[in-house]
């Protein structure tokens, strides 16, 4: 065995060893109604997992406590084998809420600051970050306006900048490309990627098919239950269906 | 460094506002000064019609600065009465004097019957010595504006700082905003004490500008240092801050914000020394103990009308502070609500 193959070799055991988000047996209520039920998942590193299900299937739960906003009833998240929620954890992780969660009073570039500061970026450091992510989501000749100018896309993309702020090693987004252009999805999704391959873990809700096809491996989400798990190809092949949407139907029990 | 990051997200918030800003520093003054032209104004001149009195009783009317109509009838007097162009009929029924009151408002009918005791008295100076008068505090030239006008400084810290604060809490809750702040590592203490911090400055500058206008501008009477009054006005601030970040929980819009003004604000307002608190019936009183204005109003004129020191109203700014206190401690624990660490 070479040196080279013994690195990546001790890499990938490392990997099954020590995934990034671990999901065990959780369940979660809300007055009495279930909407979570034992759930179980377990995301390694770098890859992109797509949480795909229809609305109110409990989605934005799951992703809630992951990202230690929220605790589980039953069972137990751990990001990096800590047990969530723990403050000193959410600083390496980066959350995007469905709503845009900005203050459109202030400025794109007072917003960021904020935030940057809030995950304890100051000085040049976050002068250069916001520089960083403002020209990622292409928004760098609009940071002096107010937000309440921005349009929906806009907001959407700043919103999605003021996540990558601090650099977060996981990136959890709740339906990060609502009301975004095909244009701007596409790059947006190439930067996805381009993280992906630097490291960062990426967790995303989603409803748009193509993009569920760009996500390593999928979760279906059906009534707080997780029914299925797998890369598209293998859940297409387990249901017989050409496209993903075929297979979200027939999980979604649309199609028999 | 977080605590600091929030505080400056507020204050370019405000600046950014410019309504707000004006709502918070403007309007208090526009008020205020408002208030002032009201109840500074000259003592009231009663309009008096006469029936036939004797010359030397209109005289002594007249030197106590009434304005006299001479009637000829009765009805003649009745009809003006009913059209309110005079406030009181005065006749002579052989030897005693009548008088009959249009009535309608009880404070011309006592500026009416004062203004005859004093004339009777001078035209017939003889039946009782000259009273001497002495103040303990105050003097003659003391106007109502100049008792209540301190309660009007408390009232208006209070209820401006509520709202802002209130509605800005609320805000960041239904914007989502909240949530990513509590995505990020920050505590829920330190997202209170941001906002305190935060409010607190404005609340500072307007109690400034809203005291110096009242005591430097409108001449209100201040017997007592400037600084106490200061100290006063920023204990209920703070109280305002914390009660309206505090209530906004329980808020799901605006509007709902706005509905706790009758339900939280004006029973204050009632309570706050407006109307004599010893006239209240007796189940009611206990009420004012659990208000924050009343005891901020009572500090504020303790200070202001009868000049009193730190140790009169050290009670009262600790009460305060102890409000304020707990309903930070409980917005802290509110907070849980939405991130359980």
């Amino acid at each position: 065995m070479s040196k080279h193959s013994l690195i990546i070799f001790g890499v990938m055991t490392l990997n099954t060893i020590e995934p990034m988000i671990e999901v065990i047996s959780v369940s979660k209520s809300f007055h009495n109604k279930t909407v979570l039920e034992d759930i179980s998942l377990s995301i390694p590193k770098a890859e992109i997992f797509g949480l795909l299900g229809p609305s109110g299937a409990g989605k934005t739960t799951l992703v809630k406590l992951i990202a230690g906003i929220d605790r589980a009833d039953k069972g137990e998240v751990r990001i990096l084998s800590e047990r969530m929620p723990k403050l000193s954890m959410l600083n390496r992780i980066g959350y995007m809420a469905q709503s845009d969660a900005l203050y459109t009073e202030l400025t794109a570039k007072e917003n960021m600051e904020f935030f940057a500061s809030l995950y304890g970026l100051k000085g040049s450091g976050r002068s250069k970050r916001i520089r960083e992510a403002a020209e990622l989501v292409n928004l760098s000749d609009h940071l002096k306006k107010p937000v309440s100018t921005y349009s929906g896309g806009m907001k959407r993309r700043l919103s999605l900048a003021v996540s990558l702020l601090h650099e977060p090693e996981i990136l959890i987004l709740d339906e990060p490309t609502v009301g975004i252009d095909p244009v701007l999805r596409q790059s947006i999704w190439a930067e996805l990627d381009r993280l992906r391959r630097g490291g960062t873990t990426i967790l995303v809700t989603t409803h748009v098919m193509d993009e569920a096809y760009r996500c390593q491996r999928l979760g279906m989400i059906r009534d707080g239950k997780l029914i299925a798990v797998g890369t598209p190809d293998e859940l297409m092949a387990k249901t017989g269906s050409q496209t993903i949407e075929e297979a979200f139907l027939h999980y979604g029990g649309v199609r028999p | 460094m977080r605590i600091c990051a929030l505080v400056i997200r507020i204050i370019r918030q405000f600046l950014h506002d410019k309504r707000s800003l004006a709502l918070m520093f403007v309007a208090p003054i526009f008020i205020l000064w408002f208030m002032s032209l009201i109840f500074d104004g000259e003592v009231y001149t009663p309009k008096l019609g006469t029936l036939d009195i004797p010359e030397r009783f209109a005289e002594a009317l007249e030197e106590q600065g009434a304005e006299l109509v001479q009637y000829a009838s009765e009805e003649e007097s009745e009809r003006s009465l009913e059209k309110q162009e005079i406030d009181a009929v005065l006749r002579f029924d052989g030897f005693a004097p009548t008088v009959r009151l249009e009535g309608s408002d009880p404070s011309v009918n006592r500026s009416v019957l004062m203004l005859l005791q004093n004339a009777m008295k001078s035209a017939a100076p003889q039946a009782m010595p000259e009273l001497n008068i002495e103040y303990l505090h105050g003097s003659s030239e003391m106007t109502a504006f100049d008792n209540f006008g301190p309660v009007l400084v408390g009232v208006f810290s209070f209820f401006f700082v509520f709202l802002l604060s209130g509605i800005s809490f609320l805000r960041e809750r239904t914007g989502g905003t909240l949530e990513r702040l509590l995505a990020a590592p920050i505590r829920r203490a330190e997202i209170v004490v941001g906002y305190l911090t935060g409010f607190g400055l404005f609340a500072v500058v307007q109690s400034v500008l809203i005291v110096w206008f009242a005591i430097d501008v409108l001449d209100l009477r201040s017997a007592g240092s400037f600084w106490l009054v200061l100290t006063v006005t920023l204990a209920l601030a703070a109280t305002a801050l914390t009660l309206g970040t505090f209530l906004s929980a329980y808020a799901s819009n605006e509007l709902q914000m706005v509905q706790f003004i009758p339900l939280v604000i004006v029973p204050q307002i009632f309570f706050s020394g407006l109307f004599h608190l010893d006239t209240i019936v007796d189940w009611l009183r206990p009420v004012c103990y659990i208000m924050p204005m009343y005891y901020g109003a009572d500090a504020l004129q303790d200070v202001m009308v009868r000049g009193g020191g730190w140790s009169e109203i050290a009670p009262n700014v600790y009460v305060l502070l102890g409000f304020s206190f707990l309903l930070a401690a409980a917005n802290t624990l509110v907070l849980r609500k939405h991130r359980k660490i």
